[in-house]
């Protein structure tokens, strides 16, 4: 995909991306934009449904999802429990197979684990057996790179997430947080164009996850990488996205999606901003509309 | 944190807490030998029912280059069934664990042979393969093989299922998701096992050698008892309990340099 070819009549607003290192107008007005032919997007999912089969019969997941995500974007799937958003993770990560409908990486239809993927979980994952850069340079170990190379970045990325000092400690000498960056770390570590995360911060105390969220994003700066970011919380997925896909309860679809063009880099003032509480109220809109929030019990549905 | 409750609960089942400070256990037991030692001169208990600690000690002093070979049979024995147990048992749990089909078929085999007692097939073993070692060797085995069987089978499912997801998202190939991730995470497990299995391992080795031996510590507890020469047995039980308490320690010594990180091992080195 060529750097700036503007379309005539793109579907959704080009997400802006104004990266941390670069300076000088050149790189201000440097944006991503999507392409109009479907096909040509990064990521390509069309008619996409998943059911399982459970004790009482099937049960539909997800049912017709359409999503174009352009190279470069930082899309957040936010739904309530069980809408289905974290098989959509695990469908794109090649984890799990559709049942309907089509999926496409970078052209390829997806059937195993696409190689330019990185995934975080909920659940940092971390072998306990092995210290901090060791389970980050696993990553390199089991797809076989070189392992010097990838011990050296490992090492940068640790001072990146300000834990170059913990290089050589045990998960169980790391806390929550200091656990889910090295995770992050391990996800990074080849490059890869394509990174999903389930929730990674969904178990981590408010303060924790704010500076996280924050890391994230520097990192993302750093380097072209689609994220695509799956949360229930409403103000983490209008800090850190370029678009919000907000999903209905079961069966999981695709309720709207909104467009975030507050600027970046993202700065955790703005988060009082009004322009970032109108997103919030946008997406609370959603699920007060679908039943998912309600002031009053009584409400009707 | 990983879901590794399951070997948890497996390690510290078997694996017995040591936080009991070693010298007030030796104090205690200095003391009742003290106590043992005063009743039997007090009230003047024959030799052939209790002897006193010294006789045994005195005993032991004249007995011990006799036992020494003896010693030697029954480690081997026990060795031998306790190896024999790991390698075929871990690479059962591994069939168990991997294939549903031959989980279906064995296991509930493997469970249920444990109603029967193994001791209770020593005479059994020794008519079809006569006074030798192989006998002991093979009940040692079935008494060793189940906890190994069972603890291995529990590791190798506690992988949790993101871990794996992980794995594969990494294109890690069948053969690396055992080695690197499912293996190491059973290895607490196994060790649990191993540590449980290494116990009855000396008592199925004494045991067998009471049916029918002519050599081995549990031979000479017989002969022993048979002559009334009680301080030769305490003798012979002596020996037995510093050798299964060296292979415990063993073990646990294999364990700790292997599994640093495990919390059953940090918890001991606090």
């Amino acid at each position: 995909m060529a750097g700036v070819q503007v379309a005539d009549h793109h579907i959704e607003p080009a997400p802006r991306r104004f990266l941390d290192g670069m300076t000088g107008a050149s790189a201000a007005t440097k944006t991503i934009v999507p392409t109009t032919s479907p096909s040509d997007a990064y990521i390509s999912i069309q008619g996409l449904s998943k059911t399982f089969a459970g004790r009482n019969g099937t049960v539909q997941a997800l049912t017709d999802i359409n999503l174009d995500i352009a190279d470069g974007e930082f899309v957040s799937v936010i739904g309530p429990s069980g809408c289905g958003k974290s098989t959509l993770l695990m469908l794109l990560a090649g984890l799990e197979p559709k049942t309907g409908g089509s999926l496409a990486i970078g052209g390829r239809p997806v059937t195993t684990p696409d190689p330019e993927l990185g995934v975080v979980f909920q659940q940092d994952v971390l072998l306990e057996w092995r210290s901090a850069l060791e389970n980050i340079v696993l990553q390199a170990e089991i797809r076989g790179l070189d392992k010097k190379a990838a011990t050296q970045r490992a090492k940068e990325l640790l001072a990146m997430v300000d834990l170059a000092r913990f290089a050589d400690a045990y998960p169980y000498e790391l806390s929550g947080g200091m656990r889910q960056r090295v995770s992050i770390c391990r996800a990074l570590l080849h490059e890869p164009r394509l990174l999903l995360m389930d929730e990674p911060f969904g178990a981590l105390d408010a303060l924790t996850r704010d500076q996280l969220q924050i890391d994230l994003l520097r990192l993302w700066s750093r380097r072209k990488m689609t994220v695509l970011f799956i949360t229930h919380s409403i103000s983490e997925a209008v800090f850190l996205s370029d678009r919000i896909v907000v999903m209905s309860p079961r069966p999981g679809r695709i309720e709207k999606i909104i467009t975030v063009d507050l600027p970046r880099p993202r700065r955790l003032a703005m988060r009082e901003s009004e322009a970032f509480l109108k997103f919030n109220h946008e997406v609370t809109d959603v699920f007060r509309s679908l039943g998912v929030l309600r002031d009053d019990p009584e409400e009707a549905m | 944190m990983v879901d590794i409750t399951a070997v948890e609960a497996a390690t510290t089942a078997s694996a017995p807490r040591r936080d009991v400070k070693v010298p007030y256990a030796l104090i205690t037991l200095a003391g009742l030998l003290l106590v043992w030692e005063l009743a039997a001169r007090i009230f003047g208990l024959p030799a052939y029912i209790l002897p006193s600690p010294s006789a045994i000690f005195a005993q032991l002093a004249i007995d011990w280059r006799m036992l020494a070979p003896h010693t030697g049979i029954t480690v081997f024995e026990v060795l031998a069934g306790f190896l024999l147990s790991v390698l075929i048992g871990v690479p059962i749990a591994i069939g168990i664990t991997y294939s549903r089909a031959f989980d279906e078929a064995v296991y509930p085999l493997i469970v249920g042979s444990q109603t029967v007692p193994k001791v209770a097939l020593a005479p059994l073993l020794l008519a079809w393969f006569g006074y030798g070692m192989m006998p002991k060797v093979l009940i040692v085995f079935l008494v060793a093989f189940f906890p190994i069987v069972i603890n291995s089978v529990v590791g190798l499912r506690s992988a949790p299922p993101q871990m794996i997801h992980l794995a594969k998202s990494m294109g890690a190939s069948a053969a690396q998701v055992f080695w690197r991730f499912r293996l190491p995470q059973a290895l607490p497990s196994i060790f649990a096992g191993m540590k449980l299995a290494i116990v009855l391992a000396v008592i199925g080795a004494i045991v067998a050698e009471f049916v029918g031996a002519d050599s081995g510590l549990g031979y000479i507890i017989m002969i022993a008892g048979a002559n009334f020469q009680i301080a030769r047995q305490f003798g012979a039980i002596i020996a037995l309990t510093i050798v299964g308490m060296l292979l415990f320690w063993a073990m646990t010594y294999i364990e700790r340099r292997s599994l640093p990180w495990h919390i059953s091992v940090r918890a001991l080195q606090k």
